[in-house]
């Protein structure tokens, strides 16, 4: 075998200039999808990690039929008591969890003593809440990031719209499942950038203000949100949830729920999915342009070296010996593009993070671009480049052993 | 017992809708370690019967026996065995292979023919670039080295698998007239050190008398066997 490479690595180096040319073009293929799959996903994580680390969580558990009515934050959908204290005990033996957070969602009047509009409320634990989406305090732009009983954190269009300040007293006004109408006092804590854009109306409160708002006697809650250890068990995670909770229920019989990924719960996983269309269609580019130049170069190779074949196979080499050759220079050709392309895609990547390019996403300003350089990456690109490579040499190759040494021969 | 018999051998080709009788009813017998030249004209059908020989063609009809073998049984895979262990050619174009050294080119089917261990290898190739007088020559390239020097190479990539028989088409074609007689007595001489039957194809009348036997062709058939003034071997 070492033999064969000999023979291979000095016929590339034969044709310098033709070999150079088309590695050069495999090495630009593999820098641009190195880089555009590590740019892009870097971008993907952190597009995904504000909306799950600031907002959604992981995964998040409700009662049937909540999410599809979601808009109206039903109180008639919430997880009752028992339910509650089940799922909680369920969560805390489950390896994967990081930390959960119950939270009790309801609408409102919001009211500045002055003028009134309508409000989303979060009723949670904020210490649970924080471990569970721990870029929330981030998005406080003023005041603590410390949520007490009987403060409210607004967020920053009704800050802006409403003219509510840190350390205002607000009113907040709602009707519980009963259909009886309670208000709270509550001192605004500070004001919430929002997280994927303008109109968000969604405040934060102390689940057990939100309970005495909605004269709820016993815990309920209209969610639980989810942390993962391992984002990588997202998946897994939420079939082995969504087995779990179907033999749940309480002596009134089962009660029904659904489990949700962030994916299922957020228009954003589109973008998601369309990055992962474009990074298909760019590896395929790439897959285009390895199969086209390899294949080029080596019938190139073959036809020129007709008679030499044909020499080869009078002395006596056998045609599997004749078609590795050729298989093995295409495969040089595709491994030198492959590390050349890494490692110029790697410096190109280390320059990106150097410059700290920022962008915007929603309404966070001033993100950092920070690119990962992900081994799984550069292995499969180096993978699917090799075998390419190989896979485009093959029908040269082929054609160069089943040559008949006569006909090679008499080649002109 | 011959090394080579052929049998009322017959060869034709189909170019187009014509028939070309390449080869016409030719019976002949070589015995081992002969030193033997096909002559004739251009056209006279040497290179097709060498062809056969060498197990790069087969026969239309008619038997050829190279070693004992029939050589019109052979696949593809079977033929390139059997020249692999007991044929070596040399070609009027040398046809060594440009991206191995002398020594490499040598040593090439040692190593990716017969898989020979690399000590072994070492061995017989050095004591044949003794043998063509081109030691220092080793590590030099084909595009190095004089037309002769080429030919001395393929003579020794020829004989380094001790083959019972080398083929030589035309193989002082490209060479001046007193290049081309010490190729033909390097051969010689390779044969006496060898004991390696060698057949070789010309149509240079100077050289033709170095066989010790001359089969000459016309139209493909055979038209006489003269002994040379190398005499009959052994």
């Amino acid at each position: 075998m070492g033999n064969l490479f000999k023979i291979a690595v000095r016929n590339l180096w034969r044709y310098k200039r033709r070999t150079l040319l088309t590695a050069s073009l495999i090495t630009l293929g593999v820098i641009f999808v190195l880089v555009f799959i590590s740019v892009s996903g870097s971008f993907k994580n952190m597009m995904v990690g504000q909306i799950t680390d600031s907002m959604l969580g992981h995964v998040q558990i409700h009662r049937q039929g909540y999410v599809a009515s979601i808009d109206n934050l039903p109180l008639n959908l919430n997880i009752k008591g028992q339910g509650v204290r089940q799922l909680e005990a369920l969560l805390k033996q489950q390896p994967e969890v990081a930390a959960y957070s119950p939270r009790l969602k309801f609408g409102g009047l919001f009211s500045t003593f002055v003028e009134t509009t309508n409000i989303r409320l979060n009723g949670i634990y904020p210490e649970q809440e924080f471990k569970t989406v721990p870029l929330l305090p981030g998005r406080v732009s003023q005041g603590k990031r410390t949520l007490e009983r009987g403060e409210i954190y607004l967020p920053e269009l009704l800050h802006k719209g409403m003219g509510a300040k840190v350390g205002d007293t607000v009113v907040i006004v709602a009707t519980n499942q009963d259909g009886s109408v309670n208000g709270k006092q509550f001192k605004v804590a500070g004001v919430l950038e929002s997280a994927t854009g303008p109109g968000g109306r969604d405040g934060y409160v102390h689940i057990l203000d939100a309970m005495e708002i909605l004269r709820l006697e016993e815990l309920e809650v209209s969610e639980v949100a989810i942390r993962l250890k391992d984002f990588d068990q997202l998946h897994p995670f939420t079939s082995k949830m969504e087995r779990l909770v179907k033999s749940m229920g309480g002596p009134k019989g089962p009660i029904r729920y659904e489990v949700h990924s962030w994916e299922k719960l957020s228009p954003f996983f589109n973008i998601v999915k369309m990055i992962n269309l474009l990074t298909f269609f760019i590896k395929l580019m790439l897959i285009a342009i390895v199969l086209i130049s390899i294949m080029n170069v080596m019938i190139m190779a073959v036809y020129e070296r007709i008679r030499e074949i044909g020499t080869m196979a009078a002395i006596g080499t056998l045609p599997g010996k004749i078609l590795s050759m050729f298989v093995l220079e295409g495969f040089c050709l595709g491994v030198l593009g492959t590390v050349v392309g890494n490692l110029v895609g790697g410096i190109i990547l280390y320059i990106v993070n150097l410059s700290r390019i920022s962008f915007e996403f929603g309404q966070q300003s001033g993100l950092i671009l920070s690119v990962q350089f992900n081994p799984r990456d550069l292995i499969v690109i180096s993978l699917i480049v090799i075998l390419v490579s190989v896979l485009a040499s093959l029908q040269p190759a082929f054609k160069a052993s089943r040559m008949e040494p006569i006909q090679a021969l008499r080649h002109v | 017992m011959a090394l080579i018999e052929a049998n009322d051998l017959n060869k034709e080709y189909e170019a187009g809708e014509i028939k070309v009788i390449a080869l016409k009813g030719l019976n002949f017998e070589i015995e081992p370690a002969s030193f033997v030249s096909f002559v004739g004209p251009s056209g006279s059908g040497k290179t097709t019967l060498l062809n056969l020989i060498g197990c790069l063609d087969k026969p239309t009809s008619g038997l050829l026996k190279v070693a004992g073998m029939d050589i019109a049984r052979f696949n593809r895979k079977e033929g390139a065995i059997f020249r692999g262990k007991n044929l070596g050619f040399i070609f009027q174009d040398f046809n060594l292979i440009p991206v191995l050294s002398v020594y490499e080119n040598i040593e090439y089917p040692l190593m990716m023919v017969q898989n020979v261990p690399a000590g072994e290898r070492a061995q017989r190739v050095n004591v044949l670039l003794e043998a063509i007088g081109m030691s220092e020559q080793g590590q030099k390239f084909p595009d190095q080295i004089s037309g002769g020097q080429k030919q001395r190479v393929a003579v020794a990539r020829a004989l380094v698998s001790n083959p019972r028989l080398v083929l030589a088409d035309e193989p002082t074609a490209n060479l001046d007239s007193q290049t081309a007689y010490r190729i033909i007595d390097l051969m010689k001489r390779m044969r006496d050190q060898f004991q390696t039957t060698f057949i070789f194809s010309t149509h240079d009348q100077k050289i033709v008398g170095e066989a010790e036997v001359i089969y000459t062709l016309e139209d493909g058939e055979l038209q006489g066997r003269e002994v040379g003034k190398g005499g009959i071997h052994g």
